[in-house]
């Protein structure tokens, strides 16, 4: 089964990066995809830019509305993901709960729907 | 066939009862499909109830009722239209079923309700999905009887169902039991869930009180289940032994109108012995593995109460201890209180509310009615009747529940006499 892990932390607590911190962060995290990757689990992943880059749109009556910021205001904000190929939902949070920020933030693991091809 | 003797009602639904959740595990194995699973289970169920009466209850009436479930699953695949997806089904099903032989089965039917157990109790589901689902399946329960000791409308308690059983399918949830690195983790949910189910029935002082107390037996028959497929982890048979040496208690602790009586006021005879032997039975398993954890320092608490032969024979040391020891492992304000509540006991009152004031610190407790009780009774015992009073007021104002209510305010009440006296 395939497995999205969406990774929420508040950006304000995490490491910056720069810092020692920051750095140690970043090397766990290409610690973690290279044990994913070895593994054979990981489908796709990516960090994405903080939240204050990000645009919501919606088309109502045809049109488009553009608005700055997240669809949601939220104290931890969607930072990054990891889709896995996992065999069970027990395999998926034993892989979720080794990504680096679950220990300050949290990670939403949720199964991807499969559509019968005939 | 040997059992041609005619089986009563009562007996066959008992039967069927107590196999349910043996049969509905190998079908849920089988189809990875618990509506199937029930579905089919359900059809045999009636099969059963017509022709065992007149045949007499079958010597494996598990083997029996699976034989019967495969069957119908045959039906049913066969009656449904022929895609291929109903193909490939009808011969899995066809494969299970090739070698039953025509006659009433032999062998009693493999033993799967541990993956049955884990998987309805996984914490990736909710706590009340994981009650209702664990007594659906596993204690074979119905749904209205489900909603009508829980409470809750029936409607609700089916949606419940309904989504817990749509998780486990979308979400991948594994049907099986967990490898031995992960029953640290998954074993508490399992235990929790039994223990809910007992102390819903316990703890029932409202409500149809007959029924609820049903769920007191269901918690103990889920216990047994467990320590029966896992024999060696001390804590499930800790959990055992508490739910057997509270249950034994149970007849003593509510009077014929629905009033609590404190375990100092009650008749001691009427505690069920059998009970209080074979909960300390099991204690001693649990114990003798050296792995002490919470529900087996509970049942040593609860056991010293059970085997003391009065109220003020209680050995009220050994109890202040364990409390430490629970307290260690789960370093929580009740235990604590009630740690308090055994050393007012043990040397006095006054020892009791000086602990006590240092608790006054947290919020929670405050707005907990036995903490106030406990104040109440120890202000009580050392003459204090005014403040005693007022603690009493407090448990009256913050409790949920009528019959504690009543229990408090009849103390208040009775303060009042002895001020007189």
């Amino acid at each position: 089964m395939q497995y999205l892990c969406l990774i929420y932390a508040n950006e304000q607590e995490e490491p910056k990066p720069g810092t020692p911190e920051g750095n140690q962060h970043f090397a766990e995290y290409g610690t973690y995809t290279e044990e994913i990757q070895k593994a054979g689990v990981m489908l796709g992943g990516n960090a994405l830019h903080s939240v204050q880059s990000a645009t919501t749109v919606r088309v109502r009556d045809g049109k488009v509305q553009t608005t700055d910021g997240p669809f949601a205001e939220t104290k931890e904000q969607l930072g990054g993901y990891y889709l896995l190929d996992c065999k069970d939902l027990d395999e998926a949070i034993a892989y979720a709960a080794k990504i680096p920020s679950g220990r300050f933030g949290s990670v939403e693991v949720r199964p991807v729907m499969v559509f019968d091809e005939e | 066939m040997g059992a041609a003797d005619e089986a009563s009602r009562s007996a066959v639904e008992a039967a069927v009862r107590e196999h349910h959740g043996r049969v509905l595990a190998v079908l849920v194995k089988h189809s990875r499909d618990f509506d199937l699973a029930e579905d089919v289970l359900q059809d045999a169920i009636v099969s059963a109830l017509e022709h065992w009466p007149r045949s007499g209850i079958p010597r494996h009436p598990d083997a029996w009722l699976l034989q019967a479930a495969r069957r119908k699953a045959i039906d049913r695949f066969r009656r449904a239209d022929t895609s291929r997806n109903r193909q490939d089904e009808l011969t899995r099903w066809l494969e299970a079923t090739a070698g039953d032989s025509e006659g009433e089965p032999e062998e009693p039917v493999v033993d799967h309700r541990l993956s049955l157990i884990f998987t309805c109790c996984h914490p990736a589901l909710s706590e009340p999905s994981r009650v209702a689902l664990t007594l659906r399946t596993l204690g074979g329960l119905t749904t209205t009887e489900i909603a009508r000791a829980f409470l809750v409308p029936e409607t609700s308690l089916a949606q419940r169902l309904v989504r817990a059983k749509r998780k486990i399918r979308d979400a991948g949830i594994p049907y099986r039991v967990p490898p031995a690195e992960l029953w640290a983790e998954r074993l508490p949910s399992v235990l929790a869930v039994i223990y809910l189910v007992f102390n819903e029935g316990y703890g029932a002082t409202s409500g149809d009180r007959v029924t609820r107390g049903d769920l007191c037996e269901e918690g103990i028959r889920l216990g047994r289940t467990l320590h029966e497929l896992a024999p060696g982890q001390p804590e499930i048979a800790g959990l055992l032994a508490l739910m057997l040496l509270h249950d034994a208690r149970r007849g003593a602790r509510v009077d014929g109108d629905g009033n609590l009586i404190t375990l100092e006021d009650q008749d001691r005879s009427v505690w069920d012995r059998e009970k209080i032997a074979e909960g300390d039975r099991v204690l001693r398993h649990a114990l003798a593995f050296g792995r002490p954890g919470p529900y087996q320092l509970q049942a040593a608490i609860s056991a010293v109460h059970a085997t003391a032969p009065t109220y003020d024979a209680t050995d009220w040391r050994e109890i202040v201890l364990l409390y430490r020891r629970l307290f260690e492992i789960q370093p929580s304000p009740v235990v604590r209180l009630n740690e308090i509540v055994a050393v007012s006991f043990a040397e006095g009152p006054e020892a009791g509310l000086a602990m006590l004031e240092q608790l006054d610190g947290i919020k929670d407790l405050q707005r907990y009615a036995p903490f106030w009780a406990a104040r109440a009774d120890m202000l009580r015992r050392s003459g204090r009747v005014d403040d005693a009073s007022d603690a009493y007021l407090r448990a009256e104002e913050l409790t949920q529940n009528e019959a504690e209510r009543r229990f408090f305010r009849e103390r208040r009440d009775a303060l009042g006499a002895e001020t007189r006296d």
